[in-house]
């Protein structure tokens, strides 16, 4: 399967949960979204060979205590 | 995974809730807490006027949405910081929220969005006034956050706000938190709460509706709703402290679910019973003596400082760079 998170891309063969998946290419399940066709997945999810998974990040860092206008 | 109200197929799953809601329910549960918040923090009520902080993120056009849908009378404001850090920072992200307020205009009637650009208002760019300025260690991070708190108090505070609500999620507190705990700074810790009072005249009251949501749950918030967000980072905001204390954050999160709802649930108790009143100071605050807002220091506060310096090296015709 295709996976995509900013500017980068893997292809992983298989079947797997996307909380595998997410660990699989290194990332952290608790600062991504997994997006399947426009619908959001939950980390159960099974997600199969020819799927386009799109990672999205969910954490912004401009917000220390000097920052802390705007998210 | 099942909507736990319905039974149709999970969009999210919220451990440290033990909830799991379809993409429908979903986006009616986050605007029902939302609202649950306000009135538990006594935020505002239903006749104020709210100005909301953008910045074209997911969490402060997610605010935005969520307030206009819970009926609350809520402008925008936008400041233009003039980042361009290749990506066209600022451009990309005024756009977002321009195209946030046309789509709602029509349907809210007098709704408004305010926008300050800083470089026409003031004669440089967030990250030229860094440079000449020279605070921040070569990040313009400072500087661009003494210059947006200065202008939000400005314009909620002349424009008759009951409040100006920011996007601050429960990741963004619990990060502050870890600092100030961790350097033991007890009179933030003091100060950090879901609501900041206007303690002196000239200053905004602040709040903070989405500061008990997971940074997911308003990012899931977001593309549910379809909002068109800026993914893209504040190109400065690479290897942030905040962005560090996040993740460590979420490590702990991911064994522990609910550690860090629990981090900042237990905090504000603290606070509330008392812990933090020993050293809680009573700041004095007087009007800067060249634009009127309320400054500790004497004088001349330190937004005004920082552009008399960057207009007189401007005047003397020096070269700007940006920080890299």
């Amino acid at each position: 399967m295709k996976v995509t998170y900013r500017n980068k891309e893997w292809e992983l063969p298989g079947r797997m949960t996307v909380r595998e998946l997410i660990r699989k290419v290194g990332l952290q399940p608790e600062l991504v979204l997994a997006v399947r066709d426009g619908q959001l997945l939950t980390e159960d999810t099974l997600v199969e060979e020819n799927d386009h998974i799109k990672l999205v990040a969910v954490i912004s860092g401009g917000l220390a205590a000097s920052c802390e206008g705007i998210g | 995974m099942k909507c736990q109200k319905c039974a149709e197929r999970a969009a999210i799953h919220m451990r440290q809730h033990k909830l799991a809601l379809c993409a429908e329910h979903y986006l009616e549960w986050l605007p029902q807490r939302t609202q649950r918040f306000i009135e538990k923090y006594r935020m505002f009520g239903p006749d104020d006027r709210i100005l909301v902080a953008v910045s074209g993120g997911k969490d402060s056009l997610s605010l935005w949405d969520v307030l206009l849908r819970l009926g609350y009378k809520a402008d925008g404001l936008y400041i233009g910081l003039g980042i361009d850090g290749g990506i066209a920072y600022s451009a990309q992200s005024y756009e977002k929220v321009l195209r946030f307020y046309e789509d709602r205009a029509q349907a809210h009637p007098g709704l408004r969005l305010e926008v300050v650009d800083v470089a026409r208002l003031y004669g440089a760019s967030v990250p030229e006034a860094a440079h000449i300025s020279n605070r921040g260690r070569g990040k313009p991070c400072s500087v661009c956050g003494l210059i947006k708190r200065h202008i939000m108090n400005r314009v909620a505070y002349d424009g008759g706000y009951d409040a100006l609500a920011t996007g601050h999620n429960l990741d963004d507190e619990v990060a502050v938190l870890m600092q100030n705990t961790l350097h033991w700074q007890t009179g933030y810790l003091a100060r950090q709460a879901p609501v900041l009072e206007a303690t002196h005249p000239g200053l905004a009251r602040k709040v903070k509706p989405f500061c008990r949501f997971y940074e997911r749950e308003t990012a899931a918030y977001a593309l549910l709703r379809g909002i068109d967000y800026i993914y893209e980072e504040c190109p400065y905001a690479a290897g942030s402290n905040t962005i560090y204390y996040k993740e460590l954050l979420n490590q702990l999160e991911s064994a522990r679910p609910g550690a860090k709802l629990q981090f900042y649930l237990s905090f504000l108790e603290a606070k509330e019973s008392g812990l933090f009143d020993a050293v809680r100071e009573e700041v004095v605050l007087n009007p800067c003596t060249k634009c009127g807002q309320p400054t500790s220091a004497p004088g001349e506060c330190a937004f005004c400082r920082l552009w008399e310096r960057v207009n007189a090296y401007k005047a003397e015709g020096r070269p700007v760079r940006v920080p890299a």
